[in-house]
């Protein structure tokens, strides 16, 4: 019992470390700021919440464990909320989008006339 | 173990690499959120290494303060108080 849960923790570390390689590439290769925040933020948050759960695994039912648990939910509120207000407030300071970019649903909303 | 090690520092020398290089403000705030997430997960992954508890608690605490910090900047690039 102990082996497969032992398998199974290094399984998800593994992913979540690929996750987490993965948006850091993202945050590097991609052009503009919002392309960015869109690519890494979702990449490190479900990476982190894998290596969160397999300690979790590893360990099962010790306060280790259950600390990893409480850092996954908090990680999951939080991260979305974050990279929402890093967006809004990017765009309030008027960083430009990218010249590839297609559509521009805030300005939309904002001068609905045009 | 050592296997984890490696790809974990890249990623964190890589968020280093845009908050040094970042053109605009936006960018380096960016880089500092997605690297205070990285932590946490190497915190956890050394209190898996080193079988001590605390990294644990460091990683909780570390998530919330990242989270605050992240959202004073967001208000910051914002351009307004902290009270609006």
């Amino acid at each position: 019992m102990t082996g497969i849960c032992t398998v199974i923790s290094y399984s998800l570390m593994a992913i979540g470390v690929l996750f987490n390689l993965s948006g850091a590439i993202g945050l590097i290769r991609l052009p503009d700021v919002y392309n960015r925040l869109q690519a890494s933020t979702k990449c490190v948050t479900l990476g982190t919440s894998l290596i969160l759960f397999s300690v979790f695994v590893r360990v099962g039912l010790t306060p280790l464990g259950v600390k990893a648990l409480l850092t996954i939910i908090f990680i999951l509120l939080t991260s979305p909320t974050a990279a929402h207000a890093l967006s809004r407030g990017a765009y309030k300071s008027g960083v430009k989008l990218w010249e590839g970019s297609v559509c521009d649903r805030y300005k939309e909303e904002k001068e609905p006339e045009k | 173990m050592m296997g984890f090690y490696i790809p974990l520092l890249l990623a964190c020398f890589l968020c280093l690499w845009r908050i040094g290089r970042g053109p605009t403000p936006a960018d380096r705030a960016v880089a500092i959120d997605i690297l205070g997430i990285i932590v946490v997960s190497f915190c956890a992954f050394l209190s898996l290494l080193t079988g001590r508890d605390f990294y644990m608690n460091v990683a909780l605490s570390w998530s919330l303060l990242s989270f605050i910090g992240t959202l004073a900047l967001s208000k910051h690039l914002e351009g307004k108080g902290f009270d609006e």
